[in-house]
Order: structure tokens, then C-alpha cells, then sequence
């Protein structure tokens, strides 16, 4: 169906539906008891999967099937966002054109630094794409600040022509009226689901272009990129040109990131250069590679892990680390204390870079691979070791998923 | 048959190769006829790889010129000489490791049937039954029909090098380059090879090969060069060049071809 084998229209599915019931199994816990604040189903973050999805999955494609290490993406995602707010600036708080325009002049920056930067491959490839995104980052600070309102940020002014603006029309982004911070709450029992319009719209499009990777990744194309991820040189002795390949490849992928970017200024209507700076090109690699760069959804389920543990982890401060360990004797508490605060709150990051440490040395396929590895332990378990051996030989005949 | 009435594929005209200060290659002169298998044999370090590398593109000629079919290679880039319609076998397998055995020999047949680049990132692969069937065909013919599921990079190196003779052959290529194609593999696939190559060689396809078993070069060739220290010590058919003491001399320090 679609184009996808059944394995694969199965796969899609499930996918489609975990994303439409987002809103409800990200929250398992009521409202009235103290775990309420593990809960995750609320729109901002949620967006935020759906975004951050969206940027990780164009990412995989390069860097996934060909292994070229693009230090520069979040140039991708500030062209994106800039683009949508212009368009609010100029038009109305739509969000339809500023969305096409987004992934339009993300796809021409993308065309220009992925020529420039593809002259090159491994360390010097990443070097090159790095200096291109912090030469945004600065330019959209200083040179470019007509376009960008600089340090400020970009923002709707009244004063903005909105040429398309009419009475009663929405005061923030939209869809022909669809306003997207609108939610429907819906209480059961001590549950309550909020079911906003921009986080549907997100997922919607999340799920378009999950399917438009997942063709990639099933194509031709797709394997073409895979082979040049371990011999280049090989394919173009077999006559293949790769320079276009991995021209298109990188394209594709900032086109993605450009249309998260626009997406993120669909959520709030406004950015600033930030989203530019490598700290947010460095996020997006820490996603791949926690997930499981090259499957398919080992980088979404990266981008969620992360987008999830930075929200819980800085809601922990010090008071709510003495409610936690407040059972324990004064001293002990203190020193409990002492040791753990470093690592939530503002030191987040500072968990985040064990974790990844940890992941690299001991599970370099990501989560996907740590998942993969428990599924095989519970089999074994289950006393399946006569099958299992010829599993892992088939297993091995389905290389690179 | 006088010279004029052959059909000269491929032209080697005064090539030389230095690399530092060493002669890799020099006044090198080859002329190979269609449907022939011209053999290339010589001591290690002869440069034998080094002309192919030249031939391919790999290395451009520090002097002189390859012409295939006309048309001047040199200064072109390696995939623009293979659409020409010239393959290679390398001496260390050049495969995708990360490719089932399957993918491997599909590669080059995109680059044969849509040429060096087609954006075709919307067609699904496994509809891709033409080339899916003529891959599976040619692993047959090269007896990996069982193993095309497998990970490439699991293969013994034989088995690579049996691959990337498929990888090639699916291409039909005009000239077909072999550098060393049996090392590695044992006394019965080096005969089952020899015999494939025998079959491709009913079919008119020319070939370059490179072997230090002689048993294969006498199996094959129409013709044999001999290099040594970079030139060309002797050039004929096998009896002349098996009896000829200078490559006595040269390759087996007096020993008998
Ligand atoms: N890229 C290179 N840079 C420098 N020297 C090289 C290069 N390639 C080959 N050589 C040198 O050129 C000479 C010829 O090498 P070549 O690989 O062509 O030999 P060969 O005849 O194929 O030997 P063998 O039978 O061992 O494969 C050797 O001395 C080698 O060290
Ligand atoms: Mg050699």
C-alpha cells in the first residue's frame, strides 16, 4: 500500500496511530497523584516531539544513510523560523505560506553550503558545515539585523503592513482559523487529556514526512546513500556520480530542518538567532546517535528521550530535592543533596553528556540497539535458545534496517 | 590477420607513472583486442595494479594517454570511464560491507540501467524486479545465489571477490579488468572461476587480467604482457612468453613457467 511493502505499511501504522494518541498515553498518571509531574501529555512539549521529530528524521537521512556528519543543521532550522515569522510580518498569522517559504529557503541555503561543504568529506566536511551555521548565527546578529531585528529577535509589531490581516481574523498563528494554541481539555476520572490543534498539526505533517523518509529509505536512493556511507570510492568506480547523491541528500535533510524551524515559529510566533547557534546543531547529532543513527526510529525515540528528560530535569531544583530526600537524617540529606543537584535543574546538560557517554561506549547503536538487545535477552529466557541461533542468521540477512 | 584488421579496444600509448622519485610505470605501450583475454603477469611491485589504477582513473598518467573505443579517458573521472563500459575487480575487495550480497551486485546495475545519477528517491526498491532478477541470475552464475541475503561484509574474502566479479559482470561491461580475481579462494572456487570467466569469454566480452597463478593465466589468455620494474619486458602468446628466458629470468629468477 502507498508504495510500502506490508512490513512496512504495518510499521507506518503503528507509527500514525502511537501519534495520534500521543496526547493520552503521555499522560498515565491522574492529576492527583505526586507522579502527576512525570506526566508529558501537554501541548508544549509535545510540539516539541513532533518538531524535534521532524529535525532528527531529515538529519538521519544524511547523516543516518551516508555518514556525513552535518555540525551545522540548526542554520536550517533559524532560516526556517525567520522565514514563518516574515510571512506573519507581511501576510497574516496564516501559517501555511511561511511554512512553504520555509522549507523553499532552507532548501536554497541548504544547496549552497551543502556545495560548498561536500567539496570535502569526514572531519572537514562537519568543520565546514560548523563554520557555516555559526556564520549565520553571527551574521543573523549583526549584519542581517533588518531581517532578523538582531539580538532582539523577530517578532509581529502592530505596525507590521499584514496585508492579508482582516477584521476578526486570529491574532496568532493559525490554519484558515484553526488557531494553534487552542486546546479541548477532557477530564477522565483523575485523568485529563488536552488535545491541542498545534500539536495535531505538528503530528499531521510529522507523519507526512515520516512517511516520505520512510520511501527514502526504501528507495534506490536510500541504498545509494547507504553504500557510500561505507565505500564511496566503490560506487564510483561502478559508474555512479555520488556528488549529486550526496548533494540531494543534504538538501532533503535541510529541508526538513527548515520545515521544523518553521514549525517551531508556528507554535510561538516569534525567534531569534539562538536557534542558530551550534549548541542546537549539536542537539540534533546527540538525537541520532542516542537513538540509533540510521534506523528508522531510533533518532525519533532519541529526540523524544531528550526533549522529555530536559523538561523533567529542569523542573528539579533544590526544593524538590529536599521534598524527595526529606525522609532521610539531616546530614546524609544534605550530602544526597549536594551530590544529585549538579545534575538536574540548570545541570541537565551535564546529565545529558554522561548519558551520551555511556550510550557511545556501551550501546553505539542508541536506544534502538539497547531495545533490540532486551528483546533478544527476554526471548532467550523464554527458553527460545533452540530458534534463536537461526534468528540471528536471518537477522543478519536484513542488514541495515 | 595483419594489424589493421583488428579491433584495438583499448590503446595504452606511452604511459609513464612516477610517484616520489620512484618509476611505477614507464614507456608503457598496450594495445588489447576485442574479445581477447589479455593477461598481465610480473613480480610484486611490478606495477600491474598501478596500470590498471590508471586505466580506471584512480591515478592519472604522470606522461601519455589511455584511449578506450576512441574516446581519450584520461583526465576523466572514474565514474564517467565506467558508464564507457569498463569494470574492475581490485586486488583487496572493494565492496558495501554494510549491503546484503544482494544490494552489492544491485549498486552497479542503477549505474548501468539509470546511468551516474537518477533522482529516484520515490521508487521502491523491491519493484526494482528487473534488476532484482538479473541480480540474482548473475549470483547464481557466480554460485552466491544462497548467500544473497547475507551481509557482505561477513563473506570470506573469496566469496568478496566473487561478489565484485558479479558486481561487475551485471554491468556487461566491454572491458573487464581483473586484478588478481582468484587470490584467496580455494583450488575448487579458483576452477569454478576460471571456468565463469571461460563462459563470459564465449560471449565476446575482452578482458585485462592480472595473476600470479599460472594456472589461471594459462586457463585464460589469448595474450600475456610482462612487466617488471614498471616496463614491459615481453609481450605474446603464452608459448612464446612461458619459453622466452628473459621473463625466465626476470619473474622466476630462471625457474620454468
Ligand atoms: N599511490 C601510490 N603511492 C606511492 N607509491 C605507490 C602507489 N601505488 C603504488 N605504488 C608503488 O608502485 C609500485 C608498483 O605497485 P603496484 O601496486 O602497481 O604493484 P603490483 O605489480 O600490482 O604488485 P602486486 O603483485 O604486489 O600487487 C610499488 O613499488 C608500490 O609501492
Ligand atoms: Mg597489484
Amino acid at each position: 500500500m502507498l508504495g510500502l511493502s506490508r512490513k512496512d505499511t504495518g510499521f507506518l501504522i503503528a507509527v500514525i496511530c502511537l501519534t495520534l494518541a500521543t496526547p493520552i498515553f503521555l499522560q498515565p498518571f491522574p492529576e492527583t497523584s505526586s507522579l502527576a509531574q512525570f506526566n508529558a501529555g501537554y501541548p508544549d512539549l509535545m510540539q516539541r516531539f513532533a518538531i524535534y521529530g521532524i529535525f532528527v528524521m531529515g538529519f538521519n537521512i544524511l547523516f543516518g544513510l551516508t555518514g556525513y556528519l552535518s555540525f551545522g543543521h540548526a542554520a536550517f532550522l533559524g532560516v526556517g523560523s525567520y522565514s514563518v515569522v516574515w510571512m506573519y510580518k507581511l501576510l497574516d498569522y496564516n501559517v501555511l505560506p511561511g511554512l512553504v517559504l520555509a522549507v523553499i529557503m532552507s532548501g536554497i541555503f541548504a544547496l549552497f553550503i551543502g556545495f560548498v561543504s561536500l567539496r570535502r568529506s569526514g572531519i572537514y566536511f562537519s568543520i565546514l558545515t560548523l563554520a557555516f551555521a555559526q556564520m549565520s548565527y553571527n551574521l543573523a546578529y549583526s549584519v542581517f539585523t533588518p531581517l532578523t531585528n538582531g539580538e532582539t529577535g523577530l517578532q509581529v509589531y502592530l505596525n507590521d503592513p499584514q496585508v492579508l490581516m482582516s477584521e476578526g481574523a486570529p491574532t496568532s498563528p493559525h490554519l484558515f482559523g484553526l488557531v494553534m494554541n487552542e486546546s479541548a481539555k477532557v477530564a477522565v476520572g483523575d485523568w485529563i487529556f488536552t488535545f491541542n490543534v498545534g500539536y495535531y498539526f505538528t503530528a499531521i505533517i510529522a507523519i507526512l514526512v515520516f512517511y516520505l523518509s520512510l520511501r527514502i529509505f526504501r528507495s534506490p536512493f536510500g541504498m545509494i546513500l547507504r553504500a557510500i556511507k561505507t565505500n564511496r570510492n566503490r560506487l564510483n568506480y561502478a559508474g555512479i556520480n555520488t556528488k549529486p547523491y550526496m548533494l540531494t541528500a543534504f538538501v532533503i535533510s535541510g529541508m526538513y530542518a527548515g520545515l521544523a524551524g518553521g514549525l517551531l515559529a508556528a507554535m510561538d510566533p516569534l525567534t531569534g538567532a539562538q536557534r542558530m547557534q551550534w549548541t542546537a546543531s549539536g542537539e540534533v547529532v546527540l538525537m541520532a546517535i542516542l537513538g540509533g543513527a540510521g534506523t528508522m526510529m531510533g533518532p525519533i525515540l532519541g529526540a523524544g528521550f531528550i526533549k522529555y528528560f530536559e523538561n523533567i530535569f529542569s523542573k528539579i531544583n533544590e526544593s524538590v530535592l529536599h521534598q524527595w530526600f526529606g525522609w532521610m537524617p539531616d546530614g546524609v540529606q544534605d550530602f544526597v543533596i549536594g551530590v544529585v543537584s549538579p545534575f538536574v535543574g540548570e545541570g541537565w546538560h551535564l546529565t545529558l553528556g554522561l548519558l551520551f557517554m555511556v550510550v557511545v561506549i556501551f550501546l553505539p547503536g542508541g536506544i534502538v540497539q539497547g531495545a533490540l538487545l532486551v528483546v533478544g535477552m527476554f526471548r532467550r529466557r523464554n527458553g527460545h535458545d533452540g530458534p534463536k541461533k537461526q534468528e540471528s542468521a536471518s537477522s543478519a540477512a536484513q542488514p541495515a534496517e | 590477420m595483419s594489424t589493421t584488421e583488428k579491433n584495438i579496444v583499448l590503446h595504452v600509448d606511452d604511459v609513464h607513472k612516477t610517484f616520489g622519485g620512484l618509476h611505477a610505470l614507464a614507456d608503457i605501450d598496450l594495445q588489447i583486442e576485442e574479445g581477447k583475454t589479455h593477461a598481465i603477469i610480473g613480480p610484486n611491485g611490478a606495477g600491474k595494479s598501478t596500470l590498471l589504477n590508471v586505466v580506471v582513473g584512480r591515478l592519472s598518467p604522470t606522461r601519455g594517454a589511455v584511449v578506450f573505443n576512441g574516446e581519450v579517458l584520461t583526465g576523466k573521472a572514474p565514474h564517467q570511464i565506467n558508464q564507457l563500459g569498463i569494470a574492475r575487480v581490485f586486488q583487496t575487495p572493494e565492496i558495501f560491507p554494510d549491503l546484503s550480497v544482494l544490494q552489492n551486485v544491485m549498486a552497479p546495475a542503477f549505474a548501468k540501467r539509470d546511468g551516474s545519477f537518477k533522482l529516484n528517491f520515490l521508487s521502491s526498491l523491491e519493484r526494482q524486479t528487473d534488476i532484482r532478477d538479473e541480480a540474482e541470475h548473475i549470483l547464481h552464475d557466480v554460485g552466491l545465489y544462497e548467500r544473497r541475503n547475507t551481509h557482505a561484509g561477513a563473506l570470506s574474502r573469496g566469496d568478496k571477490r566473487r561478489m565484485e566479479l558479479a558486481m561487475c559482470l551485471i554491468q556487461h561491461p566491454r572491458l573487464l579488468l581483473l586484478d588478481e580475481p582468484t587470490a584467496g579462494m580455494s583450488r575448487h572456487d579458483t576452477n569454478t572461476t576460471i571456468a565463469l570467466l571461460q563462459k563470459i569469454k564465449e560471449r565476446g566480452m575482452t578482458k585485462i587480467i592480472i595473476e600470479h597463478d599460472m594456472h589461471v593465466v594459462f586457463s585464460l589468455a589469448d595474450r600475456i604482457s610482462v612487466l617488471a620494474g614498471g616496463r614491459i619486458i615481453a609481450e605474446g602468446e603464452p608459448e612464446e612468453v612461458r619459453s622466452n628466458p628473459k621473463v625466465q629470468e626476470a619473474y622466476l629468477g630462471g625457474a620454468h613457467l
